[in-house]
C-alpha cells in the first residue's frame, strides 16, 4: 500500500503571495478613473497658462502678431483643443473646490464649520472673477 | 428572494498553490446575515480549512477586513442582502495590496511597523506627578482629535489607497491619521518627533489625495482629511521657519500649552 505523502512543512515564515499592482489599476473603477482624470486636468491648466503667455507675447509684438495668433486660435484643431481644455479646467476647479473642506478645518465658536460654508466661497469667488473677466472682454 | 447565495472565496495555500484561486460555495441566504456569518457557515459546515480573521463581529476589533465584490469592507458589517440583486454572487478576497498568508488572511507586519514609526502614543514634554491631578481638556480640545481617535486599525484604507500599492514605503492613511490624533491632543508635545516621519516624501507628501481611504473607512475617521490638514500645517511651519527662524526655535522650546 502506498504511503500518503507527508505534508510539506514550511518553516517560519510561510510563503506569502505578493500580488502585483497592474499598470491599469485605475481602469477598473470609476472612482479611480476620476482621480486620474483629476490629475490629468493639471496638464490642461498648464495649457491655459501657456495660451495666456502666448497671448501676452503676441500683444507685446504688435497688432499683426496678435491677428496671426487669433487666426491660429480659429483653426478647428485648436478649437477642439480649447473645448477639451475648458472641460478639464472646469473639472479641475470643481473637484478641487469640493475637496477644500477636507484640507481646511475652520471652527466658529468651538464648532467646525459645515463643508458647504468652505466650498461656497470658492464658487462665489469663481463666479465674481469670471463675471469681471467677461465684463472686461465683452463691454 | 433567493434561498441561497453564492460565495466565491479566494483560496491560497502557501504549501500547495503558486497563486490564489477561487472556490465557490452555495450558502443559505438569510436577511440578517452578514458576509462573516456566511464565511462562518462555510467553515462550520462545508470546509473547515477556510482561513480568515475575525473576532468581535461588531465593527470594533477591525480584524475581519476583506475585499467584498472588489470593495474593502468589514465582513461583519456587510450584509448579504446588499448583494441580493447582483446575481446573488458575493466575491470575497483578501485585502488588496497586502501579502497573503493563507486564504483571506493578510500579513500585517509592514503596517504595524509603520504604525509604530509614527509614535501613536502621548509624548508629554514633562511627566507630571499623579499629585498634579487630572489633565483637563475642554470639549473643543477633545473635538480636535476625537474623530481621528476612532481608528480601529482595520487597514481598509490601505486597501483603498493606490499609493500604498504603488509605493510600499508610503506610511499610509491610518498611521498618519493616528499620528494626527496625537499631534492634535492638547496633552501631547510629540509633534516635532513625528514630523521627522510625516513631513517626508514617504509620509504626507506621498499622498496624492485620491480620497478613497476616507470613503471606505467604517469609523468615519477621514484619513485623507488628516493628511491634507497636516500638509497645510507642515507648509505653514516651513514658511514660518523661513520667515521667522527665531520664532520657530522658540515654539520648539516652548512646546504646547497645557489645558
Amino acid at each position: 500500500m502506498q504511503q500518503p505523502k507527508p505534508p510539506i512543512y514550511t518553516e517560519y515564515h510561510p510563503r506569502w503571495y505578493r500580488p502585483r499592482v497592474s499598470v491599469y489599476w485605475w481602469l477598473g473603477q470609476w472612482r479611480y478613473m476620476k482621480f486620474i482624470l483629476r490629475e490629468l486636468s493639471s496638464v490642461f491648466v498648464a495649457v491655459v497658462v501657456a495660451m495666456i503667455l502666448l497671448q501676452l507675447r503676441a500683444l507685446r509684438s504688435g497688432p499683426e502678431a496678435y491677428a496671426r495668433l487669433q487666426h491660429w486660435l480659429q483653426i478647428p484643431v485648436v478649437i477642439a483643443l480649447s473645448v477639451i481644455t475648458l472641460f478639464f479646467v472646469v473639472f479641475h476647479a470643481i473637484t478641487w473646490f469640493n475637496l477644500t473642506p477636507r484640507a481646511m478645518v475652520i471652527r466658529w465658536r468651538g464648532k467646525r464649520l459645515p463643508d458647504f460654508l468652505l466650498t461656497a466661497p470658492n464658487y462665489a469667488a469663481w463666479i465674481v472673477v469670471s463675471g469681471a473677466v467677461a465684463w472686461l472682454v465683452l463691454r | 428572494m433567493a434561498d441561497n447565495i453564492i460565495l466565491e472565496i479566494a483560496r491560497y495555500s502557501p504549501e500547495r498553490d503558486s497563486a490564489p484561486t477561487f472556490q465557490t460555495f452555495e450558502v443559505p441566504f438569510r436577511k440578517e446575515w452578514v458576509v462573516l456569518d456566511a464565511l462562518n457557515y462555510v467553515k462550520d459546515k462545508m470546509d473547515g480549512s477556510l482561513t480568515y480573521r475575525w473576532s468581535c463581529r461588531m465593527g470594533i476589533c477591525g480584524s475581519c477586513g476583506m475585499m467584498v465584490n472588489g470593495e474593502p469592507k468589514l465582513s461583519c458589517a456587510t450584509f448579504l442582502s446588499s448583494y441580493a440583486g447582483n446575481g446573488n454572487k458575493v466575491r470575497v478576497e483578501p485585502l488588496r495590496y497586502f501579502p497573503i498568508v493563507r486564504d483571506l488572511v493578510t500579513e500585517l507586519s509592514d503596517f504595524l511597523g509603520k504604525l509604530k514609526k509614527v509614535k501613536p502614543w502621548l509624548i508629554p514634554k514633562q511627566e507630571l506627578p499623579l499629585s498634579a491631578g487630572e489633565f483637563l481638556q475642554t470639549p473643543e480640545q477633545l473635538e480636535d482629535y476625537k474623530q481621528f481617535s476612532m481608528c480601529i486599525n482595520c487597514t481598509l484604507c490601505y486597501s483603498a489607497c493606490p499609493v500604498v500599492g504603488l509605493d510600499p514605503t508610503f506610511v499610509g492613511p491610518a498611521a498618519i491619521a493616528l499620528a494626527q490624533r496625537y499631534n492634535k491632543d492638547s496633552r501631547d508635545q510629540g509633534a516635532e518627533e513625528r514630523r521627522v516621519i510625516l513631513a517626508h516624501p514617504e509620509g504626507i507628501w506621498g499622498c496624492t489625495f485620491v480620497g478613497e481611504c476616507t470613503r471606505v473607512c467604517p469609523k468615519h475617521v477621514d484619513p485623507a482629511g488628516a493628511i491634507q490638514q497636516y500638509k497645510v500645517d507642515a507648509a505653514l511651519e516651513w514658511v514660518k521657519g523661513l520667515l521667522m527662524p527665531w520664532g520657530q526655535r522658540k515654539s520648539k522650546e516652548g512646546g504646547r500649552a497645557a489645558a
